[in-house]
């Protein structure tokens, strides 16, 4: 699980070099929030405490990646208390828990505080003198600019190298997909990560995007945008691949992947908000009991059988 | 040379350089044998012999008791002093025949050799019977009932089963290394019973000098030698089958429903010597190894011989074993200590060290679904085990755990060390006992 949490430094340095002490508070809020939850819900339950696994601390982790820059710091500690607490805890802890512990939280948060959760800083390097400014996101700027003419906007602030390396607006760990990568591939090569998911999910949202793209690409983004913008390399790599939440065969794990990447573009296209990975990726996680019920390996020997 | 193989499976230490270079010696005859009457799957065999009675190396002392039975012989000549219940490697004390050599070790009279040429396959079948020859890879599923599948079930590809994928044994691989004449002349045998089209032996790939030898031996003659892939557990019979013909065995059947059968190479042996020379099953080859043992050797060895013997013939303990495993390490069995005898499944005695286990602490299980991955049968061993420990029998059954071939690839990869096999098994045993009481 430790090599987890090393896989996140990338993302959390870029996160601090953009977005300054601030995406470092919400960082360290997030993380000693959530570990001390875990701790009180164990004492309380007279179990073991075992913060050494490194779950709640993941869990922390991924919770700020999932939080504006700019996220006062009741805000991240409300979160990390509804991560372990309603998230995970309820349920019986570690490996019990339906749905995703750091989604649970983003979307309770979304939901509640819909002006905190939406309030976006232009990135400012350490070093560039630049304050955070408030900003729209590049799939809210789109979005906007689409319900209000119908059209793409006829200029983004953002190039896709910039998407790229994270110079962008959004949540603090979901910025940079080039950070993000380099930590899945490190999970990839530890054997932690496992390609079905991943590639289902990014995948399809590649395919489902572009095709719309193809139809209209007036109103449309590309799907490179889709790609690099918004929460889709963090939930395709990180939030989708949990374990816990997911199926455990090869078929039940590309089935969740292309759900996820279905209901993504969908919202994305077609929802209200500008976003969808999070509650994509909740929603699938609610239909894993079924696919795991439904989509088992063939027994060996059961088509022989048959045939 | 693409090596073939099956899907899933693991790769664990094979642990065979304690043995594998170590020419089989024959063990030293003890003073007192122990042969159990129950040995083999199926009916026990059942004392006919008596207290004070002197009998003869070779003679019937348990004749079989039905069908699904194999008589048990005298492993030396000498006087049976006791019938009565004693240790065995299964865990409960079992019946035993308890006898005290008289150190001629002298053959009976009775046991007739024969020439092949003048036996028909019954005749054959019968002498296999009598000889009691088992499955020595482990199963010890009683060998004339596999050589008489029903009419409607013709047998057109033999396999013989020379993997040995259990770590730290090498006692086939040392018998196919010395004696493979003895295991071609059995296969041949058993070729002719079954009137098998297809011959094939099966070596995995680590025993590269076994593959070339019978390559050399096979020159020119209709048997395939395969070489396998090392991974753990491609001697398991569906396993083994799947990599030699591409085909499964239906779930629930045998590998006669397909055509095939598989019989081990030290059961090829045992046929020669049941057939040819009219000599029952009283010796086998076993290892004696692990870290715990002074000298690892390949013994041959008197069935009814105490574990006790074994270590004591090779130099005695390094230290007090944390573990002592009659069979692989994979799936032995676990003994409490050295007073059950050898029997006809010993294919190893495996002394392992407290520092060679890892006793961690079981965790939750996160579906990391590895034990998936893993599974050669390719059942959800972690949903099983955790129906089978809430005693959900019927959810279970659904989910194919009689199907479960209990490898023990689940619980070896299992990160959180969850004993899944063992909960499997729990589960399996427990549906059985269900199926009877409704039945």
């Amino acid at each position: 699980m430790h090599a987890v949490l090393y896989s996140l430094l990338p993302a959390c340095g870029v996160a601090v070099y953009f977005f300054g002490p601030s995406a470092l508070s919400v960082l360290l809020i997030a993380t000693l929030g959530c570990l001390a939850t875990e701790a009180v819900c164990q004492r309380l339950m007279g179990q073991p405490v075992t913060l050494a696994d490194g779950s709640a601390a993941i869990t922390g982790v991924l919770l700020a990646f999932n939080l504006p820059p700019s996220s006062p710091w009741w805000l991240t500690l409300l979160g990390a208390v509804i991560a372990i607490a309603i998230g995970k805890q309820v349920y019986g802890g570690l490996g019990s828990n339906p749905f995703n512990p750091a989604l649970v939280a983003r979307v309770v948060l979304l939901i509640s505080f819909p002006v905190q959760m939406t309030t976006w800083s232009a990135p400012a390097p350490l070093g560039s003198g630049l304050d955070l400014v408030t900003t729209a996101t590049p799939l809210a700027e789109w979005k906007n600019a689409v319900m209000l003419t119908g059209q793409l906007p006829d200029e983004m602030q953002g190039s896709m190298a910039n998407y790229f390396l994270g110079n962008m607006p959004g949540c603090l760990g979901e910025v940079s997909a080039l950070a993000l990568l380099l930590g899945a591939a490190y999970l990839f090569y530890r054997r932690v990560l496992t390609w079905h998911i991943p590639t289902a999910f990014v995948g399809t949202v590649v395919l489902l995007s572009g095709l719309f793209w193809l139809i209209n690409p007036a109103k449309y983004p590309n799907p490179v945008f889709h790609l690099l913008t918004g929460g889709l390399i963090l939930g395709a790599f990180y939030m989708a691949t949990d374990m816990v939440t997911t199926p455990v065969s090869t078929k039940g794990m590309l089935l969740f992947g292309i759900g996820c990447g279905l209901l993504t573009v969908l919202i994305r296209l077609f929802g209200g908000y500008p976003e969808g990975v999070s509650f994509a990726i909740l929603l699938m996680n609610a239909a894993t009991p079924l696919i795991d019920r439904y989509l088992r390996p063939h027994t060996f020997g059961v088509l022989a059988g048959k045939a | 040379m693409k090596l073939k193989t099956f899907a899933g499976g693991i790769h664990p230490p094979d642990n065979k350089q304690w043995s594998s270079h170590k020419a089989i010696e024959d063990c030293p005859l003890p003073a007192e044998f122990v042969v159990p009457l129950a040995q083999h799957i199926g009916a026990p065999s059942v004392a006919c012999v008596e207290i004070g009675q002197h009998v003869a190396k070779g003679q019937e002392i348990g004749t079989a008791k039905g069908f699904v039975s194999v008589p048990v012989h005298a492993p030396t000549s000498g006087e049976v002093i006791a019938i009565e219940y004693r240790s065995h490697p299964w865990g409960p004390s079992l019946p035993a025949i308890v006898i005290k050599s008289d150190g001629d070790d002298r053959w009976s009279t009775e046991l007739q050799p024969a020439d092949p040429a003048d036996l028909s396959a019954n005749d054959m079948i019968e002498r296999v019977r009598q000889a009691g020859v088992v499955g020595m890879g482990g199963a010890a599923f009683p060998a004339h009932v596999k050589m008489s599948p029903p009419p409607e079930k013709k047998v057109r590809t033999l396999i013989f089963n020379g993997v040995e994928c259990e770590p730290y044994l090498t006692a086939d691989h040392r018998m196919m290394l010395e004696e493979p004449e003895r295991i071609l002349q059995g296969m041949a045998l058993l070729q002719s019973v079954f009137g098998a089209e297809r011959v094939v032996i099966g070596i995995e790939a680590n025993k590269s000098d076994a593959i070339a030898l019978f390559e050399k031996h096979c020159l020119g003659t209709a048997v395939e030698v395969v070489a396998l892939k090392v991974k753990y557990p491609q001697g398991a019979e569906k396993q083994l089958i799947a990599a030699v013909t591409g085909k499964e065995v239906p779930s629930g059947g045998l590998p006669m429903d397909i055509g095939v059968a598989v019989h081990n190479v030290s059961t090829a042996a045992a046929v020669t010597d049941a057939v040819i020379h009219g000599r029952p099953l009283i010796e086998r080859i076993c290892t004696v190894t692990g870290p715990a043992i002074r000298e690892p050797k390949n013994l041959r060895i008197r069935i009814g011989t105490l574990l006790s013997h074994l270590v004591e013939v090779c130099g005695g303990l390094v230290e007090q074993p944390g573990k002592i495993v009659l069979g692989g390490p994979m799936m032995g069995f676990t003994q409490l200590g050295f007073n059950a005898p050898a029997t006809k499944g010993t294919s190893g005695l495996l002394l392992l060290r407290t520092q060679d286990i890892d006793p961690r602490p079981e965790g939750p299980c996160i579906r990391c679904a590895r034990c998936v991955q893993a599974c050669p049968i390719r059942i959800m061993p972690t949903t099983i085990a955790a129906y089978a420990r809430r005693n959900l029998l019927a959810e279970a059954a659904e989910y194919c755990a009689m199907d479960c071939i209990e490898c023990g690839s689940c619980s070896y990869v299992c990160p959180a060390a969850i004993p899944l096999v063992q909960s499997i098994r729990y589960g399996k045993a427990a549906i059985l006992a269900e199926k009877r009481k409704s039945s």
